[in-house]
């Protein structure tokens, strides 16, 4: 445990971000790509890892490593220790009530999936209905589409307007007797979206459905409180918020996932086993049948400790901050279409620049060391509805500067000029 | 020359700027469907066969500059080429693009496709610029099939 702790670093917070600092616990943004400082703009597709979570993990598997849950021997108590204290962080960062109702999975896309596979198996009928929004990512639409397909529930979709908002009355008019799950995104990825899941929450509830809220967007960029929201479940994924890849959250409230049968049979998740009966464990190990990625789930820990230290309101201002800067210098290139432009937005600028191909403008990005992402960011329906087949999206962190929007600018000025 | 203009040479913005024989074939011999789900870019290939040999070829979609530029100039390249040769310069032409080129080359060499050969330092790219090109190769296969860029032979 001593390993985490230490790394930490000891200083209060300080308010506002001091970025230049920041960027210096980021190895990796500092280094040239083709020849210029790399701008990294894709931070909604994963974002980079401060030192401290990379020795984080690097520690563990230096002096910890070992099973966790199992052996008797230092190392594998030290092991066991360092990974629920990881869901102890993780409780604590989202404000869950308890650290049983972490559950470490994959990714957000498994949490889902989970989800699917057992309280929807478990609970979800013929001519029930699975209410989704339009600006969805794939991982909050297929699992949905494979349990209604399995189970003969109706998958209805809310739309959202030109803007890219939700739109709340038609929310409210398809919410009814027989939805039993609401399944909907808190940012989206697409469009940079707020949704106002407070109150859709509270709206679902009174309908009496269940409600899934996709946070992988949000908890990298704004502080969430699960039990603020009152959300039944509450996913998001440990690469996009600064920690490892290969591990993720589902939260759960524990009264639902106690009811819930398991997700996936092995070691780890069971009491007793004989061939004749398996008995299965309490949450949150009846959801972790195997080895976890116990490094991953341990740099998590630290990832999420290094956000807490530099204060989430602190990250929220200055993304804002950024987002306001940024939309008004694409304002300026007369080329540029904004797409997503909802009143409530995490610093996301997803665009089309007049009739280049984004794929174009991506490469021509890359040669200038700016990292953007340029396609349909698994969010195809969000491209059909504003008519085009791709976008490019520039998504800023706390450490990204104006200086760098600055750069994405000037970049997006020459690529209008290769291709006038 | 910089990495940039290698990729886009004049001549590929040239064909992207006015795709040459972008319209669709009335009453083609043979046709075929490309679709990258990646970037959503669709083309559709026309042919007309006169005994063996490509008598007219067109294009329809809209694509980035990579993958428009290689299907106009694949137009302009086959018209008047055996199968036998269409398909050898698909071979060459996949090996320029790829870096992996086929040895020792066979048939035709690739004249003005040679343009493409900034794309092997953009693997990401490789795809924009054979879409056209594999949709080709199912016309004259006369494979029914919608071809993607996500299916795994290719």
């Amino acid at each position: 445990m001593s390993t985490v702790r230490t790394l930490v670093r000891e200083t209060p917070p300080e308010a506002p971000l001091e970025v230049r600092r920041i960027r210096a616990d980021f190895p990796a943004l500092l280094q040239e790509v083709n020849g210029h400082p790399l701008v990294y703009l894709d931070n909604a597709a994963t974002t980079q890892k401060p030192q401290v979570v990379i020795d984080c993990v690097r520690n563990y598997y230096e002096r910890d490593n070992a099973n966790v849950h199992r052996g008797l021997h230092a190392l594998s108590m030290r092991a066991t220790e360092a990974y629920e204290a990881a869901r102890h962080k993780v409780q604590r960062f989202i404000n869950a009530g308890q650290a049983e109702e972490i559950v470490f999975v994959r990714g957000a896309t498994e949490a889902i999936n989970l989800v699917a596979q057992t309280f929807g198996r478990a609970r979800v009928r013929a001519g029930d209905e699975i209410l989704i929004s339009e600006m969805e990512h794939h991982s909050n639409i297929v699992p949905w589409q494979m349990l209604c397909e399995e189970t003969g529930a109706v998958l209805r979709v809310v739309p959202m307007d030109g803007r890219g908002e939700l739109c709340i009355e038609d929310y409210e008019r398809m919410l009814g007797a027989r939805t039993r799950l609401v399944a909907v995104t808190h940012v989206s990825n697409a469009l940079g979206t707020v949704n106002p899941v407070e109150h859709l929450i509270a709206r679902a509830h009174s309908a009496g459905a269940v409600v899934l809220v996709d946070g992988a967007q949000a908890v990298p960029h704004m502080p969430v409180d699960v039990r603020a929201l009152d959300c039944d479940f509450y996913v998001f994924s440990s690469h996009k918020t600064f920690g490892p890849t290969g591990v993720g959250v589902l939260y759960g409230r524990h009264e639902l996932l106690e009811s819930m049968p398991p997700y996936q049979g092995g070691g780890e998740m069971i009491s007793a086993v004989t061939f004749e009966k398996t008995t299965f464990r309490e949450p949150p190990a009846r959801f972790e049948a195997g080895t976890p990625n116990i490094a991953g789930a341990i740099g998590l820990g630290a990832a999420v400790e290094y956000l807490e230290h530099l204060g989430r309101d602190a990250i929220m201002a200055y993304e804002r901050d950024l987002l306001s800067y940024g939309t008004a210098a694409l304002a300026e290139i007369p080329q540029v279409r904004l797409i997503g432009t909802a009143g409530e937005k995490a610093a996301i600028l997803s665009f089309v620049l007049k009739d280049i191909h984004p794929h174009d403008v991506g490469t021509v990005l890359d040669t200038l060391g700016i990292a953007i992402r340029s396609g349909h960011h698994c969010a195809q329906p969000v491209m059909q509805h504003f008519g085009v087949p791709a976008t490019c999206r520039a998504a800023l962190a706390f450490y990204n500067t104006h200086e760098e929007i600055d750069a994405l600018a000037a970049g997006i000025r020459q690529v209008v000029k290769v291709f006038a | 020359m910089s990495e940039l203009d290698e990729l886009y040479q004049q001549l590929i913005l040239d064909h992207y700027r006015r795709p040459r024989n972008r319209r669709t074939l009335p009453q083609p011999d043979r046709t075929a469907e490309g679709y990258n789900p990646l970037c959503g870019d669709h083309v559709t290939v026309f042919l007309k066969m006169d005994s063996g040999v490509v008598k007219e070829v067109t294009f329809e979609g809209s694509g980035c500059a990579i993958s428009t530029a290689s299907a106009s100039l694949m137009t302009e390249t086959l018209k008047g080429k055996t199968l036998a040769e269409a398909r050898a310069i698909f071979r060459r032409f996949h090996g320029l693009v790829t870096g992996q080129p086929q040895e020792p080359p066979t048939g035709p060499g690739l004249g003005k496709l040679e343009v493409f050969s900034g794309v092997r330092k953009y693997p990401a790219r490789v795809k924009c610029a054979t879409l056209a090109w594999h949709t080709l190769d199912a016309a004259l296969e006369n494979r029914g099939d919608v071809v993607s860029t996500e299916s795994d032979e290719l």
